[in-house]
């Protein structure tokens, strides 16, 4: 019956089928570098104005000291979330215990809550003031040691708990997409299991761990709200200080050349560490990796390190707001039903699908558009497409900005009076594609992860049998990489529903979106009366999260059934 | 394969065309649109003088950097009518930038007092916000605080391991540093924010966290927004921590203005003039009591609970130093070695 499965490594280069396939295989290779000249187009746009500024180019002080914190979070968040993250998705996917399979989804739900909300939460019950130390203090008197909550460290455990669902993701997917027959012909040859871990199923996942930990170092490298709340001086913040604190934008942008620099060097580390091979596998049957049941304290254990962990990222927090909404409630129940808030809900939902479904699209076609051929050119284009993703959105916001006018400028030193008139922030048009350029990293980096996986030998033997690009695409592809685009989706959605700086930035006239709800009352400090916008945001957010919990479960039972 | 393509092509066209309903942008557009860097809570005010004068009114709010950068951006194009800032710096540089109109006008000479304003009248004060000192009763007598330089004197290592204070990064600690260098120049302040940063000072990245640490008697004493100090004791009033007025025999106490101004390219300045007057007389107290703020006007009375902090002597204001020298605070307050 079982058939072993066939492991195929090989170098990196283009698949080389037969050239009876040719017919619209260009066209492919040209939409991708059209899309990777549309996203990059912002970005570009802030690096020539960076240069053109360059007249004033003293750097802010303590640069140094900013590059060195960024690389400490950076390096201390990827370590957090790949112990977190691989770690938990190892437990849930190798063993058996109680609430297992409950916990399995659950535990994506810290991908629900923005990292600035956690942040708040945690420092307002750590920090000196909070009801924590008052009580160590109370206790143990005032001159008791307590560790600095507001620091490098406090930082990179809050982002750690919120990041690592992405790295949990994608090994899970990772380990559960394994073909049976590799796992079955190593225990044959007498590995164990843990061996069969190390050798075997991890070096497999390295390109889906690559591809999660560059996510989370670029969000870590974007964002500005959390560190602020720790203190932590990263090159992000050097931004935000230098614009807001001069109003000098061309100094701004020229930071932000240094964090495209980090972004960079993060995804030349993603190269590195998926190397220069690629593993295919061709499904096969067999038994796979069975989880193995545990008993006694250690099921208890298991148990126990998924929940605090979920209590630490998830549910601790919620019931924080959700003790402030109902203490507001009472104090002033004018206040729970606000007209406004369906609108805004609306908004939100509406932005975040569009979005996820232009940015699974795009990627799925830059993924096909690769397969077929296509040299280092188009490659480093599709890799260019990443970029936005490891920008601070309000330097995309501005890029959006400054592209929008340099088209306007262009189309009416041709004649088109008004040129676009104000596309970008009389319209949500401006949003949407400041959206698709940050976003359709997450989508990307999904989808080709889960092209990865597919041997290039499907691909040449669709074309050999003479099917047309297309048709390639809807029979062969797009069914095999069906779990790398539901994860593209939920991805992108959570993330779109969470974005604030762009939204804030190009919004038209009468546009409000939750998170910028959440903004205006949490940027005043009422966050009695921020909980409740963002336990929404919270909860629309988990939605996508259910969706696809839903569809790993299916995944996951049809291969114990296996 | 065919019909899972058929629903999502469906799927994404139907979230298109409601997309279309939705984001289509405003078919029915106010008289006055307004780029705003205030969060409070405006609509109280608005709707105030949309009844009274029949102008209608809609607003963006963003923070000020960006939304100059917008205003700039959209150059002649702009929807925007009033732009209005939190900061005299942003005031200030949107002016120094050519984005705000000059207006001329008589009521708004006699409501806003002349340091709160443009000589040109490009942009005028609208609500007054003080930062000044406030402390914990029970740890520290207010003899203790320094009458004439307080914000110096906090420098002292007297108040070693006593002191919380906003973060770096906050605008309020960069225009109250920009401030202090316009008062005593550069090296002197350095001095000072050195002095703080010597008495281990304890950074906050909010105001209101900072005076739970007040109240808890984590630390003596603050720099705090006097309104995060009124809103605090209306939610709790036994609150235990006071407020000291700082400077008072001496230069006089940090203050920092919202203000608005007209923007150059509106296609309806008048009624854009006619709100910033609105703004500065009848709708004073509408528009700064819902936040605790003075008014800029003498003729309007504060709000009771900031009345309660009784009168005070302000630090004159002078925008283009809080304007121009905003980018040096920033960079004192790195070399200080303040968080």
């Amino acid at each position: 019956m079982s058939r072993p499965a066939v492991l195929v490594r090989e170098r990196a280069s283009a698949v080389r089928p037969s050239p009876a396939a040719y017919s619209g295989r260009p066209w492919w290779s040209l939409f991708t570098v059209g899309i990777a000249v549309l996203v990059a187009t912002p970005v570009v746009a802030v690096v020539i104005d960076a240069v053109r500024q360059a007249a004033s180019p003293d750097l802010p002080r303590g640069l140094g000291a900013m590059v060195l914190t960024t690389l400490l979070l950076m390096v201390g968040v990827g370590v957090g979330t790949l112990v977190i993250g691989g770690g938990l998705a190892w437990l849930v996917t190798a063993y058996r215990f109680p609430l297992r399979d409950a916990l399995a989804w659950l535990l994506v739900l810290p991908l629900a809550m923005p990292a600035y909300i956690l942040g708040f939460v945690f420092l307002s019950a750590f920090d000196v003031s909070g009801p924590v130390q008052q009580m160590l203090r109370s206790v143990f008197g005032t001159d008791v040691w307590i560790p600095d909550v507001a620091s490098l460290p406090g930082a990179i455990l809050v982002m750690s708990l919120t990041l690592y669902p992405y790295v949990y993701l994608l090994t899970r997917a990772a380990l559960v997409e394994q073909a049976p027959g590799t796992y079955d012909a190593a225990r044959t040859l007498g590995a164990s299991r843990s061996r069969v871990l190390w050798r075997v199923l991890l070096p497999l996942a390295r390109p889906s761990l690559a591809a999660a930990l560059a996510l989370v170092m670029m969000e870590t490298l974007t964002d500005f709200a959390t560190v602020q709340y720790f203190n932590v001086r990263t090159v992000s913040v050097g931004v935000y200080l230098v614009w807001k604190g001069s109003f000098d934008f061309g100094s701004a942008t020229q930071l932000s050349a240094l964090v495209l620099l980090f972004a960079v060097a993060v995804l030349a580390g993603e190269r590195l560490l998926r190397g220069r091979a690629r593993y295919h596998q061709r499904p096969g049957r067999g038994h796979g990796l069975q989880p193995e049941r545990l008993s006694g304290w250690r099921a208890a254990g298991a148990t126990a390190v998924c929940m605090a962990v979920l209590g630490a990222g998830f549910a601790v927090p919620v019931l924080q707001l959700l003790f402030w909404a109902v203490g507001d409630a009472i104090a002033d129940p004018a206040s729970l039903w606000d007209p406004r808030f369906a609108d805004y809900l609306t908004n939100s939902v509406v932005v975040a699908l569009v979005t996820a479904a232009v940015c699974v699209l795009l990627s799925l076609m830059m993924g096909h558009g690769l397969r077929l051929g296509g040299g280092w050119f188009v490659r480093a284009a599709a890799q260019l497409t990443t970029f936005g993703y490891a920008v601070p959105g309000a330097v995309v916001g501005i890029g959006v900005l400054l592209a929008f006018v340099a088209l306007d400028r262009t189309l009416e030193a041709l004649g088109v009076a008004g040129g676009t008139g104000l596309l970008v922030t009389g319209s949500v048009v401006g949003i949407l594609y400041a959206y698709v350029v940050r976003f359709l990293a997450p989508a990307y980096q999904a989808v080709d992860a889960s092209f990865a996986k597919v041997s290039p030998t499907m691909t040449m033997s669709a074309m050999s049998l003479g099917a047309k690009p297309r048709r390639i695409l809807r029979q062969v592809h797009v069914p095999l990489v069906r779990p790398g685009v539901a994860v593209a989706l939920v991805l992108v959605m959570i993330d779109a529903i969470k974005e604030l700086p762009i939204v804030l930035l190009l919004r038209p006239f009468g546009f409000t979106t939750v998170s910028v709800w959440v903004y205006e009352l949490a940027s005043e400090n009422f966050w009695e009366k921020a909980a409740l916008p963002a336990l929404v945001i919270v909860a629309v957010a988990t939605v996508p999260v259910f969706f696809l919990f839903r569809h790993v479960r299916l995944i996951d039972t049809a291969h114990e059934v296996g | 394969m065919r019909r899972t393509c058929l629903v999502a092509a469906t799927a994404v066209l139907a979230t298109a065309v409601s997309a279309c309903g939705v984001l289509g942008g405003g078919g029915d557009e106010a008289d006055l649109q307004i780029y705003s860097a205030r969060h409070y809570d405006l609509e109280e005010a608005f709707a105030a003088f949309e009844a009274e004068t029949g102008v209608s009114v809609e607003f963006i709010y963003g923070d000020d950097a960006e939304l100059l950068e917008r205003l700039d951006a959209e150059g002649d194009e702009t929807p925007a009518d009033v732009f209005m800032t939190v900061d005299a710096g942003g005031l200030w540089n949107a002016a120094e930038r050519g984005e705000l109109a000059a207006v001329r006008s008589p009521t708004l000479d006699k409501a806003v007092p002349k340091d709160l304003r443009d000589p040109d009248g490009r942009w005028f004060g609208l609500a007054m916000r003080a930062r000044t000192v406030t402390y914990n009763p029970d740890t520290v007598d207010p003899s203790e605080l320094d009458t004439t330089d307080t914000y110096a004197a906090l420098a002292d290592p007297k108040w070693q391991g006593r002191l919380c204070m906003r973060d770096s990064t906050a605008s309020y600690t960069q225009s109250l540093v920009a401030s202090l260098i316009d008062l005593y120049g550069r090296d002197r302040t350095l001095e000072i924010v050195q002095g703080w940063v010597d008495n281990d000072v304890e950074i906050m990245s909010n105001d209101i966290l900072l005076l739970e640490a007040i109240d808890a008697g984590v630390c003596d004493v603050g720099i705090n927004n006097h309104y995060y100090l009124a809103r605090e004791l209306e939610a709790d009033p036994d609150l235990n921590v006071e407020l000291f007025w700082a400077s008072q025999d001496g230069a006089g106490t940090h203050v920092n203005i919202s203000g608005a101004g007209v923007v150059a390219s509106s296609d309806a300045p008048a009624e854009a003039q006619q709100l910033i007057e609105w703004l500065a007389t009848t709708g004073q107290s509408d528009f700064v009591d819902a936040n605790h703020e003075y008014p800029v006007n003498r003729d309007t009375e504060p709000e009771p609970v900031i009345a309660g902090f009784g009168k005070f002597e302000r630090m004159p204001l002078n925008a283009e130093a809080y304007g121009d020298l905003n980018a040096d605070a920033v960079d004192l307050l790195a070399e200080a070695g303040y968080q």
